[in-house]
């Protein structure tokens, strides 16, 4: 007996007579006819109760360090309402699958509704999908939409300044391809915008950056829609969704696609995963959009009703036509966000996001006066910001000691990028969940360091 | 926003109330910072819901109310293993020590972390018969990407780019094109014989210098095995290409027969459907990739590794060569821990006995309506079967789709519709091992009852379903006149 297989010892034999088999081994015997029978059994352990398998799990779970996180690079430790874990657990939208049947999905398609509604909002753009995995693929998604949309482009270039993690996996996608993905050089920073025009040809089909970016800098978009708009190519721009409450959104920057990771709304860092990735876009690119999109129309009962829509576009109909594989999602991800958003509205985000501004401004002011070095003037960075440390030796003192009193002080960025020149960077992220009594003791051991 | 139309639960955007919150910071504890550059810093504000903490949750509870999980009813939806998510595996995934975990926290503060995806890298490697093994995809269809991003590589690295071509039988899931698409491949079609296996002489004739892969499912899309599998594979690799094996099926095989044994070289899972983790209406998912050794250096990382001298365990990034990643940390992590959970709570026999099951109750329940219908193809099935109503319709006008609609108002998620293409009016149903013989005989009954109305009332199934909040929607309206979001009156 297996708890979750609710068959009797009767059942199975009624069963097996009724199908006409003697033992559940001739149910295998295609595949024994097949020669494909796995000889013995699996080498793995006996299954184990659920208080057994709760005991070991949790033994896992408890050999995991907590710390007082200043970690971000991607992935932040914001405030999650306490109910947004209660509904976003609620069992039918857990164990409910893809809304294909209409009649009995509508909450879950108005919640997806609701939660594209939520993305245009934020970002400004007109049609929003209903997810994708995380802010990584959404710019995987980006570059191939606009390839598919820019006819005869071969080209992506994106700014040097995004996600480490992004570009790599730009370049994933591109490797062993005709796709190519250029670099735009950073300069200070921030993007080099001035070299884009130069970059820009023919061949491009989008230009992806990131605000803020992997240093947590806001960059300044002014005139970039125009530059790249001007060569036929498609600007799209990764962003925060958080950040969006303070900083301007991809519509107001004239970008064409919007795409980010809506993790700070309300989803547990989880050790990077689940995440979501989010796409939004200009209602020109609205038949060009990956993944699933819910429409509001009517039932043949007069009632406003939701279903899936536009579904021309995806991989089950177009098959070796489509240009994006997406099926899954993160759905129960973006429905989490949707209920975070809606518990804060507009202000709440905005306290959230100024919270975060002026606790980062706080932390990095009071480093910058024990004498650290920050790269980056007050007012350009949101939640993050580098600090340059003298050798990387410095840097692993610095973590090391601040360890010992239980803080995560940041991420290291030269291990995300490989370069040497960040060897010595430490990118340190504060949200409006940090505490004052923390900040204080993070700047009175970086005091103690700094001597 | 059309008035005409009633409205059954609102938008919580139509319920707000301005000035209204659902939640509340403490008060800023730290002063005030220069606000950012005008020529960044956002103006104004934009329309979201103004709601108390009540107002949402009710709302939401009431959304919750009106969509049917596997807690509410049997979902024999084919092709999508719609079985009972465990209530201890989401007691495990939200455990403090995994949710509040920063995916780039030192190494030796995760190794309770970094074990359990070893672990997990391991247990799979001993289901399918590979030993490399890669946790980042985060879907089934991401695990195709990287799976076939993979072979590319390795084409690549041999110097035989001109191996382009994707072969995939026309039976497949509309993904194994797309995903060759996606990765710059040409696709060749491979036809189906007249019993629904491959179409040997057609594999023949299409395999070439130029192939990369083949990609099957197995059991397929019919629920059929394909039993010429060893020569398939012998096949493919002579003329020097790769097989891929979709795990979409995989709950039909666990202890029974494994792929790398079958002959293929590079397998994705579906930890939400063969892993017991949440659909999570959509997602999200986890779609492991495992690979034979000679594939080794063209795994995306990083992987999880255990170093022999002291027990710990750490990301490897591989030696030199290209870094590749698929997503933006290590996959969906969540998602892992609750199938790991279900890996352990199963063990050995536990999951063999769910794939002896699963199949077992597709054949019942086959043999249960085998006297209204017959499947498409074969007899013996494995974990599910394909029905196809052509001849139905054509004698009394109800289609599958009426049939599947018919089965909502007496309780059942549909069966899978209109796939796979190769049948016409299919309907395919996946009862899988959590589903009891009472709950398989009321499902064929539901079948036999709608056989008759179908005979008898034929107008009220092309009605169905008249027992839900809804009826059927306009589903042309929605594509003609586009409403994607909230538009304010």
């Amino acid at each position: 007996m297996y708890s979750y297989i609710p068959h009797t010892e009767e059942e199975t034999a009624l069963m097996l007579k009724a199908v006409g088999l003697a033992s559940e081994d001739e149910l295998f015997s295609d595949v024994r006819a097949a020669g494909c029978l796995l000889p013995g059994g699996l080498n793995l352990p006996e299954g184990l109760s659920e208080q057994e398998v709760l005991d070991r799990i949790r033994a896992l779970a408890d050999r995991n360090t907590k710390g007082i996180c200043f970690l971000g690079a991607g992935c932040y430790d914001h405030i999650i309402p306490s109910a947004v874990r209660a509904l976003s657990s609620l069992p039918a939208f857990t164990t409910a699958y893809t809304p294909y049947q209409p009649e009995i999905s509508q909450g879950l398609l108005e919640a997806i509704f609701e939660y594209q509604s939520m993305i245009c909002a934020l970002t400004g753009m007109d049609v929003s999908n209903a997810s994708l995995y995380d802010g990584a693929t959404a710019a995987v998604e980006a570059a191939a939409l606009a390839l598919s949309d820019r006819r005869k482009t071969t080209e992506v270039i994106v700014s040097e300044t995004v996600h480490p993690f992004t570009l790599m996996c730009l370049n994933t996608w591109a490797h062993g391809t005709s796709r190519v993905v250029k670099v735009l050089p950073e300069k200070d920073g921030v993007s080099n915008l001035c070299a884009l025009d130069g970059m820009l040809n023919p061949q491009t089909a989008v230009f992806i950056a990131q605000s803020p970016n992997r240093y947590g800098l806001f960059e300044d978009f002014t005139g970039v829609a125009e530059t790249v708009h001007a060569k036929g190519a498609l600007f799209a721009v990764s962003s925060d969704p958080m950040s969006l409450a303070i900083q301007k959104s991809q519509a107001q920057w004239g970008a064409d696609i919007a795409i980010g990771d809506a993790q700070s709304l309300g989803l547990s860092m989880g050790f990077g995963g689940p995440s979501c990735g989010y796409m939004a876009v200009r209602k020109e690119l609205m038949r060009r959009i990956p993944g699933r999109i819910v429409g509001q129309t009517a039932d043949d009962r007069g009632n406003r009703a939701y279903v899936l829509t536009l579904q021309a576009r995806e991989q089950h109909i177009k098959r070796e036509r489509a240009t994006s594989n997406i099926c899954s999602n993160e759905a129960l991800c973006c429905i989490t966000s949707v209920i975070y958003t809606s518990l804060l509205g507009w202000e709440g985000l905005k306290e959230a996001a100024v919270l975060s501004y002026d606790k980062a401004h706080y932390l990095c002011t009071g480093l910058r006066s024990l004498g650290y070095t920050i790269p980056v003037a007050d007012g350009r960075f949101w939640c993050e910001f580098p600090v340059v440390f003298p050798s990387e030796k410095k840097m692993e003192h610095f973590i090391a000691s601040m360890r010992k009193k239980g803080i995560f002080p940041g991420v290291r960025l030269g291990r995300l990028t490989g370069k040497p020149a960040d060897a010595p960077v430490l990118l340190v992220a504060v949200t409006e969940k940090r505490t004052r009594e923390e900040l204080d003791l993070y700047l009175s051991l970086a005091k103690k360091e700094a001597r | 926003m059309d008035e005409t139309l009633k409205v059954i639960e609102p938008l919580l955007i139509e319920l707000s109330v301005p000035g209204r919150r659902g939640f509340k910071f403490a008060a800023s504890d730290v002063p005030r910072a220069q606000e950012p550059d005008s020529a960044i810093r956002r103006e104004g504000g934009v329309l979201l819901p103004q709601a108390s903490e009540l107002d949402t949750v009710r709302h939401f509870t009431r959304l919750a109310s009106m969509t049917f999980g596997v807690d509410m009813g049997p979902y024999p939806l084919g092709s999508c293993t719609m079985k009972y998510n465990p209530k201890l595996n989401e007691a495990c995934a939200s455990l403090d020590g995994f949710t509040a975990l920063h995916p780039l926290q030192d190494e030796d503060t995760v190794q309770g972390a970094l074990e359990l995806m070893y672990r997990m890298q391991e247990s799979l490697s001993e289901l399918v018969g590979m030993p490399c093994c890669t946790l980042a995809p985060c879907a089934g269809a991401h695990g195709e990407y990287t799976g076939l991003k993979i072979i590319r590589s390795y084409f690549h690295d041999k110097g035989q780019s001109n191996r382009n071509r994707i072969l995939i039988p026309v039976s497949a899931h509309g993904t194994n094109p797309a995903s060759a698409n996606v990765n710059g491949f040409e696709v060749v079609e491979v036809a189906s014989s007249s019993d629904g296996l491959v179409d040997m002489d057609d594999l023949r004739s299409k395999l070439d210098e130029n192939t990369a892969a083949l990609m099957l499912t197995n059991p397929n899309t019919l629920g059929l095995f394909e039993t010429d599998i060893l020569e398939i594979s012998r096949l493919v690799h002579e003329k020097g290409g790769l097989m891929y094996y979709d795990g979409a099926n995989f709950n039909a095989l666990m202890g029974w027969a494994r792929p790398g044994d079958m002959g293929f070289d590079v397998v994705h899972l579906n930890l939400h459907k063969t892993f017991s983790t949440p659909h999570g209406g959509g997602g999200p998912g986890s779609g492991p990739v495992l690979a034979k050794e000679h594939l080794r250096p063209f795994v995306p990382r990083p992987t999880v590794v255990r170093h022999k001298s002291d027990g710990r365990y750490a990301l490897s990034w591989g030696r030199g060569r290209r870094r590749t990643k698929v997503c933006a940390f290590w996959g969906n992590f969540l998602v892992v821990v609750r199938a790991y959970a279900y890996i352990l709570a199963m063990g050995s026999d536990g999951l063999r006995a769910a794939s002896t099951y699963a199949v077992l109750n597709a054949n019942y329940l086959r043999v249960s309506m085998q006297d209204i219908f017959s499947p498409a193809y074969g007899s013996l099935c494995k974990h599910e079967f394909v029905l196809g109503l052509a001849r139905f319709r054509e004698e009394t006008g109800v289609s599958a789709l009426d049939m599947a609609k018919g089965l909502i108002d007496l309780g059942f998620h549909p069966p899978t519709m209109y796939f796979p293409t190769i049948v016409h009016e299919a309907l395919m149903f996946e009862p899988t091992e959590s589903e009891s013989k009472d709950t398989l005989d009321s499902l064929s009954q539901a079948m036999h009852s709608l056989c008759e109305t179908a005979r008898t009332d034929a107008g009220a199934l092309h009605g169905a379903p008249v027992g839900t909040i809804i009826g059927r929607v306009d589903e042309v309206r929605a594509v003609k006149q586009p409403v994607l979001k909230y538009q304010e009156d």
